[in-house]
């Protein structure tokens, strides 16, 4: 995709709910017929802040699950970790209040056509897209293995919901607090045999993203991942949040990752050139 | 036609081209035009200003390129673009065909870049405006910042005109970064620019204390938002007490109505949208109507009857 998202619209809409969660904040935006253009992969943009506020920039949040029938009309829910000024403000949002959102921004993950054995891997609250996207995979008959990793135990995001369209879901923690002790890729290679998969999805901080994307290389997998880099717009004007991806025509060229992802195939991500431009990019 | 829904008279003029409304798009914060376009009609502007195109693509720095700072932020893209070729071939093509109003902004490495870059856009119909951008703080040497240089500065705005005709009007950008804008503003003018824009980025860096190096890769970028505002009405303010003739497209943290109406009475002939984009898409439109009703509540039946208002007494 090259172009802004078509269904992309700008408007304020209600909180309906803002629970904390674990470590996170779970909360619910009443966002009409938005909801209906949403795909698993999607992001929103949100302003944070007010009048007082010296922070100017929208934050990009990754789209949980996207509902077009509740009782409040269609809805999109965020798992938000309160980190930053932003993402602190947002968590202090209270029921009713109003935010302004630009939503449904960038790329989806792509849906096979025919049933296939899933295997969705996920860091940290990265992995809330993973759900939605569950869900999907699920309703067309396919196998939904999942692998949720995180630091510590209280880190992980796996609500009790989420895992009625998982088959099997595997925790990892670098502390062995819960599940196996250990990252995500350390359980991967015995799953992906034990389980026939075929495809590999991800979302998580980009150095686990790249160590996935090694063992999809190796098993010879179709892997798409979502991708973060720090962005000012979302809506592709700004050039701040760009990776290098190699197109079609074989030329790596610095792609915003708010048009051309925040989903990617993870062949065509130039893995590791934090800091640098790859060489052979065009126009380096 | 009652007067309450007459239209406002915006009108505004920079060189030989009456534009219908005096925001416009700054350059480099708008994309190619087509990305706005699905948050408010683009004929409300009174141009797009285009981000700066070079002779070749360029791949533009590495990443990180932001750092957010108190009411503004840093950036350091670089010039990322496509190349002045594709540029014609593809983005441009999209704005005319519909129609919407395109000020290029042009950027070289040297001399004869800008002489290409300006013979290349003389054949291109239904522009309404050459941007210089001699100023860009993104590029590896300081010392290509033509506009830090009253020589070069005038040499480049001398051989765009030359190769591009008489036709369009040709807006210098000038940096605040200087020690005499006035006389940097003066020599672009008698070198056949048309109008100035005031003011690009200012030069800054974030240190990411946790790391202890520069947050951005490219380790310094342009300071931009409300942050520089004042610095941005000082700018207009001086160098049209000195050339009252001469247009001037101010821009710096314009985020609201009244902000707008701060560089209009500095001295603005137009006023460009940037960074408040990133934070609100509709925001050029916004201010647009913002600026109307500022402008009535004080009184003023014209846009023109403003410029320049806080000169008189």
């Amino acid at each position: 995709m090259k172009t802004i998202n078509p269904k992309a619209q700008q408007r304020d809409v209600e909180v309906l709910s803002n629970k904390k969660v674990g470590a996170y904040h779970h909360i619910v935006l009443a966002v009409g017929d938005l909801a209906i253009a949403t795909r698993p992969g999607n992001f929103v943009a949100i302003s944070v802040g007010d009048a007082m506020s010296n922070t100017i920039l929208r934050r990009a949040f990754a789209i949980y699950r996207a509902s077009d029938r509740g009782q409040y009309g269609g809805t999109i829910e965020l798992v938000v970790a309160p980190h930053g000024l932003g993402s602190r403000w947002l968590c202090a949002r209270q029921i009713h209040d109003r935010v302004n959102i630009v939503a449904p921004l960038g790329t989806s993950f792509g849906i096979p056509t025919e049933p296939v054995n899933a295997l969705l891997v996920g860091g940290g609250y990265g992995a809330a897209p993973l759900f939605g996207l569950a869900e999907v995979l699920k309703s067309q008959g396919s196998r939904v293995d999942m692998i949720l990793g995180a630091s510590v135990a209280g880190k992980i995001y796996a609500p009790l919901e989420g895992k009625r369209s998982v088959n099997t879901t595997t925790l990892t923690t670098e502390d062995g607090s819960t599940g196996i002790k250990g990252r995500v890729t350390d359980v991967m290679p015995a799953l992906i045999e034990k389980h026939k998969s075929e495809i590999i999805y991800s979302c998580g901080p980009m150095a686990m993203l790249n160590a996935v994307n090694q063992i999809a290389e190796q098993f010879q997998l179709m892997h798409q991942c979502a991708v973060e880099e720090s962005m000012a717009c979302g809506i592709g004007v700004c050039m701040t949040c760009v990776i290098p991806l190699k197109g079609d025509d074989g030329l790596v060229r610095m792609s915003r990752s708010c048009i051309d992802g925040p989903v990617v195939d993870g062949s065509a991500v130039i893995w590791g050139s934090d800091r640098t431009v790859p060489e052979g990019t065009l126009g380096k | 036609m009652n007067e309450t829904f007459k239209a406002f008279d915006f009108r505004t003029r920079f060189g030989s081209i009456t534009f219908p409304s005096p925001i416009f798009t700054a350059s480099g914060c708008a994309g190619s035009g087509k990305e706005l376009s699905q948050f408010f009609s683009l004929d409300e502007l009174g141009a797009i200003v285009t981000k700066s195109i070079a002779v070749k693509p360029r791949s533009g720095r590495a990443t990180p390129r932001m750092a957010e700072t108190p009411s503004g932020m840093l950036n350091s893209i670089g010039l990322q673009g496509p190349g002045i070729d594709q540029f014609l071939e593809i983005d441009i093509p999209w704005l005319i065909s519909r129609n919407v109003r395109t000020i290029v902004s042009i950027s070289g490495e040297t001399v004869e870049e800008y002489a290409t870059l300006a013979r290349k856009l003389r054949s291109v119909s239904g522009l309404s405006g050459i941007e210089v951008n001699i100023s860009c703080p993104n590029v590896e040497n300081r010392g290509m910042v033509f506009a830090c240089d009253p020589i070069a500065s005038r040499e480049v705005i001398q051989v765009v005109r030359r190769n591009l005709g008489n036709d369009l009007p040709i807006i210098a950008k000038l940096s605040p970064d200087v020690t005499d804008l006035v006389s940097i503003a003066q020599g672009v003018v008698d070198a056949g620019a048309n109008g100035l824009a005031l003011i690009n980025t200012l030069l800054g860096m974030v240190i990411d204390i946790d790391a202890r190096r520069p947050k951005l890769a490219g380790k310094t970028g342009g300071l931009s938002g409300p942050a520089i505002r004042p610095v941005a009405v000082r700018a207009i303010y001086q160098v049209h007490a000195a050339l009252p003739q001469i247009p001037i497209l101010g821009m710096g943290g314009v985020a609201s109505g009244r902000d707008a109406l701060e560089l209009i009475f500095a001295g603005a002939s137009g006023v460009s949208i940037g960074t408040a984009t990133f934070g609100d898409p509709g925001a050029p439109l916004r201010i647009k109507r913002e600026l109307e009703i500022a402008l009535k509540e004080r009184g003023f039946s014209s846009f023109a009857d403003a410029v320049g208002a806080a000169h008189e007494s």
